[in-house]
Order: C-alpha cells, then structure tokens, then sequence
C-alpha cells in the first residue's frame, strides 16, 4: 500500500496517459530555480486540495479534476506567489511561477 | 495531555540537538529527503519500509517495533520528537505507533519539516550514531485503533470524521490531488461521517492551528458531538493520524479511534453502505 505522501516535484505522468487533468510547473527566483519550497493547489474558495514539496529543478505536479484551480507556492524568506489555472482531462496546463 | 505535552516548537527542537535522552526522528514515505538533509542529530525513520508489515497489509508488530527502536538507539525513557513532510503526516502515523505501543514520551515538532525549511533553518547530511538499545514496547492499545467491524457498527451511531479533501468525501476523487487517480475501489464515504479536511487543522506554514480555532472546527462548524466517541479516517490512516492526534493529544478528547485502514479498506469490501455526494 502506497501512503498519500508526495515525492518532491510531484508523481510522474505516465506516458501516453491522457486520462488526467495535469496542473505542473516550476519555480523560479531571480532566475535560478527554487528547489526548497511548497507548491499548494487550492479548490473554490482557496480550499485546500494537495501539496507538493518542489523538485531539484524548482518543479510541481498536481493531478487535478476539470476546474478552476489556484497553484500557491511558497518558499523561504517568506516569499510567495499565487496563479489561477484552468485543468482539463487529457490535458497538461503548464504555469511558470516567480517568487 | 495538553498541548506543551506533545508538541514543540522548532527553538525547542534547535536548542535540544544532541541532548541526552532526547532522539529528534524524520519519519516520511519519501525517504529521499532525509538524505538530502534533516535536523542536525535526526535518525531517519521510513515509514514504508520500517513501519509497514512488508507482507500482510498491517503496521509492524510489538517486535518488530522493538527491533526497530532498538536499532535505531532509542530507549524507552527517552523523549522522542517526531517531525517528517507532508504537514506532520507520516510523523503523525509514527506517533500514534509510539502511542499503540506504549511510549509514554513522545512529540510533535509542530509544523514538521516544511517549517524547519520555510525558516531556513540548518539542515545537514550527517549521520547520528547511536549505542543499540534493548526496547521494550507494550501491547497494542487497543483503545487508539479502530478495524472494519467496528467502523460499520459505528455508522449512525459514532462521529465518523473523514478528513480526506471534499472531492474525494463526495466520489469525484480516488485519491488527494497530487496522485495520479488510478485506484480501483468503489468511491464515496461512510454514511452518516462528517467531512473535515485534515488540512483546517493547520496553518499554511505546517503548525497546527489554535486549540480554540479547532475546537470551533470540530463542534461548531462541522457539528461533531464531544460527548461521542470518534472515529478518524482518510485514504489509508496517516492524513487521519493527524485528526486524531488533533482530537485526542490536543483537544484531549478521551475516546478517539484512527481507522486505518480507512478508504481503501472499506472502499474495498463487498456489501457495505457508500454514500456519495457532498458533506451535509
């Protein structure tokens, strides 16, 4: 039995799989990517739905249902950023995030 | 039990690193992390391959445990800080086993690892040696567990907490969002439990919210009776690790239960009752 835990920088996507609807992205901070930080993926009304630590490369990956989704990020140093995306089945929406 | 019984702070933790009688543990699923860097004097605990039967589908038993906490230089007097990723999640779980088992001194770094690094706070890559202990654990309490009888004979009758998010309460989820939603079981909820994400129970930065914030959670806004007993479930009992100790450690509620085998379990068995759709 797998835990709930997610691995840093989100699960793979399987190849060829197109029965998801993929939020992914990645972080950045003047320029350099941000390997220690929190990607969040909040619901209507800011509801938290899944966390994801980021991977080495400042990378995420949530896997979503159709909707509206707000991916929150925080990093040390208090920063933070906030982007709403739209994910659909068979779909992978990138985002690309600055703190 | 009150919170300063089983929860410090991360000035606790940094001014108690390499105290006698002190063991700081990293518990996670991702073992990975710890290898990256954990808290200066951490032993790492994974909590598949350590905790988990590697056969049956249960935790490890009395000996197993003792074996493992013997190994890893614990003794049973010591206190024991637990903290991991995921909000506490996996050190939650490894602290209801601690309790299962007996321990009598064991806490929470609240907030866990997440706020260790939000504060950027000194990590390292070595590795703490310590003499093997002989433990000594108890016999199960059976007082903190719930199974699958015991959960169907409750519906109706017990508050049931699930504390997955409100996709997956409702069946529109088989899993938390950042897994890929492939499982097979049936989807839904116990009937008659209470929806409360484990999530309300914290802050963004990781640390559990206030006792007075959780209490207006639990019993004013999702209606839980403080005179029943309880019962805690989510996909496989470590998000419900956290509720429970919530309710049990926290707001000392006396009789509360972590069903752990929880949705995968009872999404699983033939004949009973799944109720879908949204908390009401």
């Amino acid at each position: 039995m797998s835990g709930c835990g997610a691995p840093a920088g989100g699960f793979e996507q399987k190849p060829g799989d197109t029965s998801q609807a993929v939020v992914e992205g990645t972080v950045s901070h003047g320029g350099a990517p941000v390997s220690t930080g929190y990607a969040r993926l909040l619901g209507t009304g800011d509801e938290f739905v899944a966390e994801v630590p980021l991977g080495s490369d400042g990378e995420f990956r949530f896997f979503a249902a159709p909707g509206s989704w707000t991916v929150r990020v925080l990093a040390p140093g208090g920063l933070s950023a906030e982007h709403v995306v739209t994910a659909d089945y068979g779909q992978v929406t990138k985002v690309t995030v600055t703190v | 039990m009150s919170r300063s019984d089983v929860l410090v702070d991360a000035d606790w933790v940094e001014s108690h690193i390499g105290t006698p009688g002190v063991a700081i543990v990293e518990v996670d699923e991702d073992a990975s992390a710890y290898d990256k860097g954990h808290i200066p004097s951490a032993l790492k605990v994974d909590w598949k391959k350590d905790l988990q039967d590697p056969v049956r589908r249960d935790f490890v038993d009395k000996t197993g445990f003792e074996n493992l906490l013997s190994g890893l230089g614990i003794s049973n007097d010591d206190t024991v800080v637990l903290y991991g990723g995921n909000n506490n999640w996996f050190a939650a779980y490894a602290y209801w086993y601690f309790r299962l088992y007996g321990h009598s001194d064991v806490k929470l770094l609240d907030g866990g690892r997440k706020k260790w690094e939000l504060d950027s706070r000194e990590l390292t890559t070595d590795v703490p040696r310590r003499d093997r202990t002989s433990y000594v654990a108890s016999e199960q309490d059976a007082a903190l567990r719930a199974l699958r009888d015991e959960v169907i004979a409750a519906i109706g009758k017990r508050n049931l907490v699930d504390v997955r998010s409100p996709d997956e309460f409702a069946g529109r989820l088989l899993a938390p969002a950042h897994l890929p939603q492939e499982q097979a079981q049936r989807a839904g909820h116990i009937p008659t439990a209470r929806n409360v994400p484990w999530s309300k129970a914290a802050n963004e930065d990781g640390t559990f919210r206030s006792d007075d914030e959780l209490r207006q959670l639990y019993q004013d806004e999702a209606g839980l009776d403080f005179g029943k007993d309880t019962i805690a479930y989510c996909r496989i009992g470590e998000r419900s690790a956290h509720t429970w100790f919530v309710l049990h450690e926290l707001l000392d509620q006396p009789n509360v239960k972590n069903y752990d085998g929880s949705w995968t379990e009872y999404g699983s068995l033939v004949g009973v009752p799944i109720e879908l759709g949204e908390a009401r």
